[in-house]
């Protein structure tokens, strides 16, 4: 990341690998949502994260790129420690600033699209590169336009999100989380609120994402795409990962209980 | 059942409408109330529409007039800026800045604007000396308040802080009606607080807070009456001093009615182009 150092020796452990999380707790109040999580994520990886409402999966998603704080534990993207600074044993807090600068490179898409509503499709995916990187407005519409016709949106650049259907704000959200170039996408449950018929938009154009080798955590229900598209499975319950593998195999043949249960009621 | 009858059933329905009397009753009241106002304005000649005329365009309610509108910005603009400054206070996690802008607001809005406006106009009284320098400690710069200060002055800052203490809480209204995804979203994609508020928040609040700040701007128009108390020349003012030496009261008085409804209109008019800009984007 730019302009960041990390020269804790614990970095060393996270060297190559795009995600790492180590024991990693979060608290809200007195409710523990995530009780120790270990995950590694390769570059190029995709891993789909599954497992009932309150499993802390989301929480967990959110908290690789800070938008939750972690409480315990330690989480590093690209071998950097994700909102902290390590100097000897003592962990000191990023900057609002040096916190944002680690987002740059972390792309998000959210389940209700978050699209920016008194922007058109088009501004919002020109806004990040234009205030974050500075880039100048000619660049970042090249860009915005180029990536608005990746997603299947060429014709649909002047429309305000409010005039967007479901999936389509969702294509423009990843046009969006896109423009920064980012080294690691994001998904939290990014069908989940979109009418049964316009899912299939918003996976192809993940499916296509995933072909180019893009590294992506995808919270998901949905079971076809994670066989198909992903190179991990992870079942979370009640704050810990219950069982990872190959998605096929763990589709087909889940080892936990719990997994067996959760899985007979989805497929 | 006939053929004819399938007929009309597939047909488009051709049907008695119900007859609504009480609208008629209270449509043929209006219009003889309205006839009697109509009536009154042209043959009452307590009007004096010529005395009117007279003095409209009279540089001395010009003048004040000119006053009026002025305050009204200045009010307005400040009122606005220190509003906004007080809504981020409101809403800071600091316990301090929360509770200091608390205060503010319990002061400015729970005593009279024209309470408020007499004391800006004695102020003198209060802090006979303004200086420069270290809170508690030595000043480097001292001034008699009289020497720097102007009834204008007294009238526009009484209404600026009046008027701050509505428009921090129409601002904190507008800005926690933006959904919290986009501060996620925004956050997400690397942009800083000052970025996120500035590009994203206050745009979307601005939508909640324009119609609200219309308001607030015509009551404002009608409010600079009262800096009578400083006492600062404005249209009331000055008419009432025209009709201390003409007797014509009614005359006067409605022809500043007739100013101030002139601007009110103004402001609605821009009021309409305001909340038009910041709607973009939402489907009515």
């Amino acid at each position: 990341m730019t302009g960041l150092t990390n020269m804790a020796s614990g970095d060393v452990a996270a060297e190559g690998l795009m995600v790492k999380a180590e024991q990693v707790c979060k608290n809200f109040g007195h409710v523990q949502v995530l009780k120790g999580i270990d995950l590694e994520v390769q570059q190029g990886e995709v891993m789909c994260v599954v497992g009932p409402s309150g499993s802390g999966k989301s929480t967990f998603l959110r908290c690789i790129n800070h938008l939750e704080k972690v409480d315990a534990g330690r989480l590093w993207v690209d071998g950097h420690l994700v909102g902290y600074r390590q100097r000897g044993d003592k962990l000191y807090e990023l900057r609002e600033k040096e916190v944002a600068a680690q987002r740059r490179d972390i792309g998000m898409v959210f389940q209700r699209f978050n699209l920016f509503p008194h922007m058109t499709a088009l501004q919002n995916v020109m806004e990040a590169p234009m205030l974050v990187k500075g880039e100048s407005k000619d660049a970042a519409k090249a860009r915005a336009e180029q990536l608005m016709e990746r997603v299947g949106l060429s014709d649909r650049m002047g429309n305000y999100p409010s005039q967007l259907s479901g999936g389509q704000q969702q294509r423009v959200a990843i046009a969006r989380a896109l423009a920064m170039q980012p080294k690691l996408m994001l998904f939290d449950e990014p069908t989940s609120a979109l009418d049964p018929e316009l899912v299939g938009e918003v996976l192809d154009v993940m499916r296509d994402l995933a072909r180019e080798g893009m590294t992506m955590v995808v919270v998901t229900h949905e079971m076809g795409f994670a066989r198909e598209v992903g190179d991990s499975l992870v079942f979370m319950d009640g704050g810990v990962v219950v069982e990872q593998g190959v998605p096929r195999e763990v589709l087909a043949n889940p080892q936990h209980a719990r997994t067996q249960a959760f899985l007979s009621k989805v497929l | 059942m006939s053929a004819g009858q399938t007929e009309t059933r597939t047909g488009a329905i051709k049907a008695v409408p119900v007859r609504h009397p009480g609208r008629w009753v209270a449509a043929v009241a209006v219009a003889v109330l309205a006839a009697m106002l109509v009536n009154n304005l042209v043959t009452n000649e307590a009007y004096n529409w010529a005395e009117q005329l007279k003095y409209l365009f009279a540089p001395a309610v010009l003048e004040a007039t000119f006053n009026t509108i002025w305050l009204t910005v200045a009010a307005m603009v400040g009122g606005v800026i220190l509003g906004i400054l007080l809504a981020l206070m409101r809403l800071s996690a600091n316990p301090l800045l929360r509770g200091a802008a608390w205060l503010y607001i319990w002061v400015f809005r729970g005593t009279p604007l024209f309470t408020q406006l007499l004391i800006w106009g004695n102020i003198g009284a209060l802090f006979p000396t303004l200086g420069l320098g270290i809170p508690f400690g030595p000043q480097f710069v001292t001034a008699q308040t009289n020497a720097l200060y102007s009834a204008a002055a007294a009238a526009a800052l009484g209404l600026v802080f009046n008027e701050a203490a509505y428009m921090a809480e129409i601002v904190r209204g507008g800005i926690q009606s933006v959904d919290a995804g986009q501060q996620e979203a925004a956050s997400a994609l690397g942009l800083t607080r000052v970025q996120t508020l500035r590009r994203i928040i206050l745009p979307q609040a601005m939508r909640v807070i324009a119609p609200p700040t219309g308001n607030e701007a015509i009551s404002m128009l009608k409010n600079t009456s009262l800096v009578v108390a400083v006492p600062f020349v404005e249209l009331t003012f000055t008419v009432q001093n025209i009709y201390s030496h003409t007797y014509q009261i009614i005359p006067m008085l409605v022809m500043a009615c007739i100013w101030y409804l002139f601007l009110s209109s103004l402001m609605m008019i821009g009021q309409h182009y305001l909340e038009r800009h910041y709607g973009k984007g939402y489907a009515r």
